[in-house]
């Protein structure tokens, strides 16, 4: 096995304690620097499971990261390495705040069209990169990085003329009501809905965020993928080329079609993860100074979901967390929120090397001599 | 035996047992080996000699058992450790770094530095030409490991032990890749490193070679010892027998038959290999419904160019490819797998086998899409696993498991697992390459009975083997190819081994 594939599917032990390890790092670190690690990670899990609308938060940050992440596991169990999902997500973030502006359509109408018409888009602009592999055999690495580039500048271009940009701003103008997928967006702003909400707090403070249909529709999409690549004939010829592209030619497998094939549907996923940011959240593109990184966290996330499409959302449901539980250690207790992205770097780094792993028991046994253990073996027969 | 020292055991395994899950595949395995020793492990498919000799290597942990080596108890947990005691492993299937040269693999993990620690290549060169001059291990130190053959390869490998110092080498089927030609010289190379003092573990399925260069001889099946042997005190036949516990007959029988009409129709065909050279110029070749029609040849005559171009697997320059009748010549893959071709290919682990797709997976690699295996695009695993279970009970594939991936299965089954799914494909035309490749007598008979079978149902088989008796025992017709064209076919019944191998050296292909 080669080493990205064994980069990508590790057993669930390894996943838990390489999050274990991240947390204590993070805790050394903190500790070092002159903060309470447990008055830091209590504030973090306070933030996150305290107050329902934290926990709404938290649902509703993780939804473009499951996407991207199932985009870039799709991607991979092809064999292919999608750096691209950040572009990806661009175009189908651009091609949904267009479509939600421009077109007028009925509610629920328009919000499937603007969803697929990001998606097609991004699976074409993901398409490219597989196009290039297939036909001319170049790094898919290599192109995604340069058509995110692309992207970027796409969308900065974009947001400049003068019948999409929102004058006095940054933006683009919002998308029509019809295309919002925020949950009762419409009965909370009116009169009986703000009566109704005045008497329930918890569920004004709900409502007052950005709580929308992303996360189940990620949720599902989670679950059609895991079905296309387990139980479908689709889903064999990416896997057969992912493991194998050599045995899958001599089976009768185009490789070349399921490369591109393979990308346009991680293009896809990352788009829709654009759609719904813009459906759900922002409900309009700006110009971008740098990338957001939607595309990049999705690398990690599907790092640790361990190439499980189903993995990805727990694994975007912890990175969310993470993320929004720890900016607010900042406020209180003024550390600062990069402990965050030691954590989250330290997780992948014990992921990526399952070396490490095995070096803690030895570790361990050298203080407490019965603690000893080995992991699973591979035939080389 | 004039270079045993019996004094000194440098390996003894004792009461070594590893279990796999439900798989027993050592059952208290004994090894005694002497210091200048050739010691063979016989034994069928999947019989648990590759398991043993990683336990040696410190690949896998015994789960019962102990290992002493120059008599003293060693803890092998790794292959680190097997290394510093001197012990160096070729295994089955190479592990080599394809892009990186010679050199570059042999000090892999060892190489040599100067001040600034940057890698002093010219010192590594110097140090492995001595190596290789001092066994006769011969490679070109400077070429890619990609572009060189197996049985070079394969010294690369040997070298890479020696190299860090192995007194004791595990060889694990280094016969079954090679050419007689470089059989011949194994064996020489193995006698000098004995008489250098190292000690060879040898496995093989070749009881020839068995014969020839090995002092001892353990026999395993099954997981368990059946039996040490002085070699020169056994028979060939006797060896089979205890290998796999019954009489095994080496001949097989084949009814007189009249062929049928044209299956496979080669004209002219002209196709490069990989760096961009022909290797088949203008071959022309036919072969009819009931015969075994055996192509003869030494390995990079244009043999594995020949069958990836029938097949789709590479682009063909010059000339047509039809089969019955219908012409394939520009086809891809999976027309040429529908109009009732099978292959049988000659790298299992590249092309035959998904390693990581179960075996179930792997049954379906050319009718994943057709009924019953799918309906629509959607898989319906039950059917494919049925299928499975089928094959495993026919082929007597082992362990008997669908589920299982196939990268756990010893080499021997691997093989056995393709075999299984072409064979069952029904075909007009079954093309096998060096089909009986690593697997046990038992084994090869069944597979030879099996070619017999297809082709007395009226199929065609193409058989390409390196091996001149495999393709004399089983064929009808015999084809000798050499630098990339037909230099004679001769009536099997009437070939005679120095004729072809005259032929197959391109000298004296007419009378
Ligand atoms: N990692 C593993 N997990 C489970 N089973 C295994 C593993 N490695 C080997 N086995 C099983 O153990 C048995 C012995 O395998 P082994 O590779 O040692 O056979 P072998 O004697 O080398 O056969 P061959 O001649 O075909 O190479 C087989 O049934 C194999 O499937
Ligand atoms: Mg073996």
């Amino acid at each position: 096995m080669n080493k990205r594939k064994r980069l990508l599917s590790h057993s669930f032990g390894i996943t838990v304690i390489s999050i274990l390890m991240g947390f204590i790092v993070g805790a050394i670190i903190l500790h070092r620097t002159g903060y309470n690690p447990f008055e830091a990670y209590g504030i973090m899990a306070r933030g996150v499971f305290e107050k329902p609308k934290y926990l709404v938060q938290t649902i509703i940050n993780s939804t473009p990261l499951i996407l991207t992440g199932l985009s870039v596991v799709f991607a991979f169990r092809t064999g292919l390495f999608n750096i691209g999902a950040e572009g990806q997500f661009i175009i189908g973030a651009l091609t949904a705040a267009w479509v939600g502006y421009f077109l007028k359509l009925p509610p629920v109408i328009h919000v499937v069209v603007v969803f697929f018409a990001a998606a097609i888009a991004a699976a074409l602009w993901g398409g490219i990169a597989g196009f290039f592999k297939a036909k001319l055999g170049i790094n898919e690495v290599i192109t995604t990085i340069m058509l995110n580039w692309i992207a970027f500048y796409t969308q900065n271009y974009f947001v400049t003329l003068e019948s999409f940009k929102k004058p006095d701003s940054e933006a683009s103008y919002a998308i029509q009501n019809t295309a919002s997928i925020v949950i009762l967006e419409g009965w909370k702003k009116s009169q009986a809905g703000r009566e109704w909400l005045k008497n329930h707090p918890i569920w004004r403070d709900v409502l007052k965020t950005d709580f929308n249909w992303g996360f189940l529709i990620a949720i599902l999409i989670a679950i059609l993928i895991w079905y296309i690549l387990n139980k479908t004939t689709l889903g064999y010829e990416l896997r057969a080329v992912g493991f194998n592209r050599f045995a899958a030619e001599y089976g009768g497998i185009s490789v070349k079609k399921s490369i591109v094939a393979s990308m346009m549907i991680a293009g896809a996923l990352a788009g829709a993860a654009g759609a719904l940011h813009v459906m759900g959240v922002s409900h309009k593109v700006s110009t971008l100074a740098t990338m957001e990184g939607y595309g990049f966290d999705g690398i990690a996330v599907s790092l640790i979901a361990g190439s499980s499409p189903i993995g990805c959302i727990l694994a975007g449901l912890l990175f969310s967390g993470l993320k929004y539980g720890g900016s607010k250690i900042q406020y209180t207790m003024n550390a600062p929120p990069e402990i965050i992205s030691i954590i989250i770097g330290v997780i992948v780094l014990f992921i990526a090397m399952p070396r490490l792993i095995d070096a803690i028991p030895k570790a361990v046994a050298k203080i407490m001599p019965f603690v000893s253990r080995r992991r699973g073996e591979k035939h080389v027969g | 035996m004039q270079h045993i020292d019996f004094k000194s055991k440098v390996v003894e395994m004792k009461n070594i047992t590893k279990v796999f899950g439900n798989v027993t595949a050592n059952d208290q395995i004994h090894l005694t080996v002497h210091k200048g020793e050739v010691h063979a492990l016989l034994g069928e498919n999947g019989a648990g000699k590759s398991t043993l000799m990683n336990i040696l290597y410190g690949l896998y942990r015994p789960t019962r058992g102990e290992i002493y080596i120059n008599g003293k108890k060693t803890d092998i947990a790794t292959p680190n450790i097997a290394i510093q005691q001197g012990i160096g492993m070729v295994h089955q299937h190479f592990m080599l770094v394809e892009p990186f040269t010679v050199v570059e693999n042999i000090v892999l993990g060892r190489e040599t530095t100067n001040f600034g620690g940057v890698l002093d290549m010219k010192k590594a060169t110097e140090d492995v030409i001595s190596l290789s001059e001092q066994y006769g291990l011969y490679v070109d130190p400077n070429a890619k490991v990609e572009d060189i053959t197996v049985g070079m390869q394969q010294r690369v490998e040997i070298l890479k032990a020696l190299y860090r110092g192995a007194d004791i080498l595990i060889l694990d089927e280094p016969t079954a890749v090679l050419t007689p030609q470089e059989i011949r010289e194994l064996i020489e190379i193995i006698r000098n490193l004995t008489k250098e003092g190292k000690t060879i573990i040898l496995i093989t399925h070749k009881l020839k070679e068995i014969k020839q260069v090995a002092d001892y001889c353990t026999i395993i099946r099954r997981g368990r010892h059946i039996d040490t042997v002085d070699v020169s005190a056994v028979t060939e036949e006797e060896l089979a027998a205890k290998m796999v516990g019954r009489e095994v007959s080496f001949d097989i029988e084949k009814k007189e038959k009249e062929r049928g009409k044209v299956v496979l129709q080669i004209e002219g065909l002209t196709v490069k290999d990989n760096r961009g050279i022909e290797a088949v110029k203008g071959l022309s070749l036919e072969v009819y419904e009931g015969e075994i029609l055996g192509v003869a040849g030494i390995d990079g005559n244009g043999q594995s160019e020949l069958i990836e171009a029938i097949t789709g697997l590479r682009p063909i320059e010059a000339g047509r490819v039809k089969m019955n009748g219908k012409d394939i010549t520009h086809c891809k893959p999976k027309e040429i797998i529908d109009s009732k071709i099978s292959t049988i290919p000659e790298d299992r682990q590249k092309r035959g086998l998904v390693l990581d797709f179960s075996v179930a997976e792997n049954m379906v690699l050319e009718n994943y899409a057709k009924e019953p295996f799918s309906k629509k695009g959607i898989l319906n695993h039950g059917e494919i696993s049925q299928f499975s279970k089928e094959l495993i009970q026919t082929f007597d594939i082992r362990p008997k498991e669908e589920t299982l991936k196939a990268r756990i299965l010893s080499g021997g089954n691997q093989q056995k697992a393709i075999i299984a799914r072409e064979i069952t494909n029904d075909p007009d035309l079954l093309i096998t390459a060096q089909p009986t490749r690593g697997l046990d007598i038992g084994a090869i008979e069944y597979v030879h009975r099996a070619l017999v079978e297809q082709r007395d149902k009226n199929r065609a088989v193409l058989l390409v083997s390196l091996e001149l008796d495999e393709i004399m025992n089983v064929s009808d017709r015999i084809a000798v190819i050499y630098e990339g064209s037909i230099v004679g076919i001769v009536d099997a019944k009437e070939a005679d081994e120095n004729r072809l191998g005259l032929m197959m050296a391109g000298g004296g292909a007419e009378e």
